[in-house]
């Protein structure tokens, strides 16, 4: 009933990509995936290395079309960049000659809001993320945590409705990544668009997300299993880990990933292997 | 040990450190400067008693000389700044089209695929050609006058702005591109805001190069025919047997080329601040 009245956020159906590898052959990356997540839902997507996680995200910001299937946001084909999503970057894409504030009203500006207002509302969002007073810093003067930070404003300023994260944090020490992770939760929480989190952290992925869904491993991977995450909240990344529940769900999911990260993992030992043998 | 002995010995090994550093400096200073004296006196000693010599390879005394009289009586073809300005005033007009020129194909042939196949074998052909010989061809059809001269500096500086241009752009991270394009950025704002910052690092490098060659292009230029410019005067100074003149000439297109690079040094720190300082490194 619901599911008519208002469209889900982002809806996969059936959705296969190919890509030509260098040498011209086919690779298939993933093959009749359905994936739904629902307005506001935090939805985390792990799998092993090189199944088609970030693909995934590709697909939906609409940087990559499917090979077949559909792939709408709020009930809208995406044929294009879709508009109204935000994309965070495994490596730093925030702009290295553009300075903090430059970088971060660089959203509004491109979409032709006046400077001075642009300028405003990015002043805003550098001291909601904790920068105020690097405003004029060029990025190569930040660490790697307030770049994060960076793009997490520049991303936000456009107050999309779906945010695609690859990995965000993966380069980041653990204590600052937790640190991130809290300061994400909380800034999710104010507007609550729906959120897809690709990460290989089961840990990370249970801490901050209402869904996990396992992928199979590649190449053709799907959806393996979903399990929704029941944990209230607010929560505080760094302790929920010591929840009893939490290691129940973290049980159950990973049950269901070892046998593909075993797959995986395998996978690439026999490809050594022939290489050797040849 | 307290913290103020602490600091006092900080002091200490800092002002030790920056003594080190000016005597190194001040040594390497002095070494380049025998360098000098060794060669040019060198030169000096061994030709000047040598009319003949003196005559054929010039003599370090002797281009002092033909300077000074070319600043102070001017030159036998006008005064010494008329022939500085008209080849500067070829070199730089046709450096700033040529450099114009190049950044505009390369970055539209970088950024649109269609562009490069259909122009990318033109491009090569052209350049495989020896370029300089074009000279002759401008002067025929656009006579002895500046615009021949500009040409072939446009034709010279062109290519090599051309291609770093087009490897810039084809060498922007692919991640910058996408993340501008999330946020909303138009193909033209792609353009301008994220390739073009990204291939300046390339641009520039080849404008060091480039300048070099706008001076040649215009030097070769008043070679094949002109009224005036420095090289001709490098031509008339060799028809007169005047090694020490063509010297002169070469000190004073030294003078222009150095001050040229300090300011596209200039350019280069002010475009490029957002980059990280380099490590230090022989300063060359």
């Amino acid at each position: 009933m619901r599911a008519e009245k208002s469209p889900p956020a982002i809806e996969l159906r059936r959705v296969t990509k190919r890509f030509t590898t260098d040498s011209g052959a086919p690779y298939t990356a993933l093959r009749d995936l359905d994936l739904t997540v629902d307005e506001g839902e935090f939805c985390a997507v792990v799998g092993p290395t090189g199944c088609g996680k970030s693909t995934t995200l590709t697909l939906v910001s609409g940087l990559e079309r499917p090979s077949a299937g559909s792939v709408a946001v709020h009930g809208r084909p995406v044929d294009g960049i879709t508009p109204g999503v935000g994309f965070m970057f495994q490596t730093d894409a925030i702009l290295p000659w553009k300075s903090v504030v430059d970088n971060v009203s660089a959203g509004p500006r491109f979409r032709g809001v006046p400077k001075k207002e642009a300028l405003e509302s990015a002043r805003d969002w550098i001291r909601r993320v904790g920068l105020a007073g690097f405003e004029d810093r060029f990025p190569h003067q930040l660490s790697g945590g307030m770049r994060k930070r960076v793009a997490l404003a520049q991303n936000l300023i456009n107050e999309p409705r779906v945010i695609l994260m690859d990995e965000p944090f993966s380069a980041l020490d653990v204590q600052t990544r937790a640190k991130m992770s809290d300061e994400l939760l909380a800034l999710w929480d104010l507007t609550r668009p729906a959120v897809v989190f690709v990460t290989h952290d089961l840990e990370e992925a249970i801490a901050l997300a209402d869904t996990v869904v396992v992928l199979t491993a590649g190449p053709a991977a799907t959806i393996k299993a979903r399990f929704r995450v029941d944990l209230p909240r607010p929560r505080v990344v760094q302790e929920i880990r010591f929840d009893p529940r939490f290691l129940d769900i973290y049980h159950q999911i990973w049950d269901a990933l070892r046998t593909e990260v075993d797959i995986a993992y395998s996978q690439s030992t026999r490809l050594d292997d022939d290489r050797r043998a040849s | 040990m307290t913290a103020q002995e602490a600091q006092v010995e900080v002091t200490a090994v800092e002002s030790a450190h920056r003594r080190a550093a000016r005597r190194h400096r001040v040594l390497v200073h002095l070494t380049q400067l025998a360098v000098l004296v060794v060669v040019l006196g060198g030169w000096q000693l061994t030709v000047q008693d040598n009319p003949r010599s003196v005559i054929l390879y010039g003599v370090p005394s002797g281009i002092l000389g033909r300077l000074t009289t070319w600043v102070t009586e001017g030159t036998a073809i006008g005064s010494l700044g008329d022939q500085i300005a008209t080849t500067l005033e070829e070199a730089l007009i046709g450096f700033a089209i040529g450099t114009a020129l190049g950044i505009v194909c390369g970055v539209a042939l970088g950024r649109v695929r269609f562009l490069s196949e259909v122009f990318g074998p033109f491009i090569k052909v052209l350049n495989a050609i020896p370029r300089i010989v074009l000279g002759a061809v401008f002067v025929l059809a656009f006579g002895l006058g500046i615009e021949s001269k500009i040409l072939l500096v446009i034709v010279l500086v062109f290519f090599g702005v051309f291609f770093n241009a087009f490897q810039g752009t084809r060498e922007v991270d692919r991640n910058f591109i996408a993340n501008a394009g999330i946020l909303g950025a138009s193909r033209w704002q792609v353009t301008s805001q994220v390739v073009l910052p990204s291939a300046f690092t390339w641009i520039i490098a080849s404008l060091h190069v480039s300048f070099g060659f706008a001076l040649i292009g215009a030097i070769v230029g008043e070679f094949l025919g002109a009224t005036s410019g420095l090289g001709v005067l490098i031509k008339q100074a060799e028809g007169t047997f005047d090694a020490n003149g063509v010297w002169a000439a070469m000190v004073i297109m030294a003078v222009v080329a150095l001050a040229a690079e300090w300011l596209i040094t200039r350019l280069e720190n002010r475009l490029l601040r957002w980059r990280p300082a380099q490590l230090a490194g022989p300063d060359l």
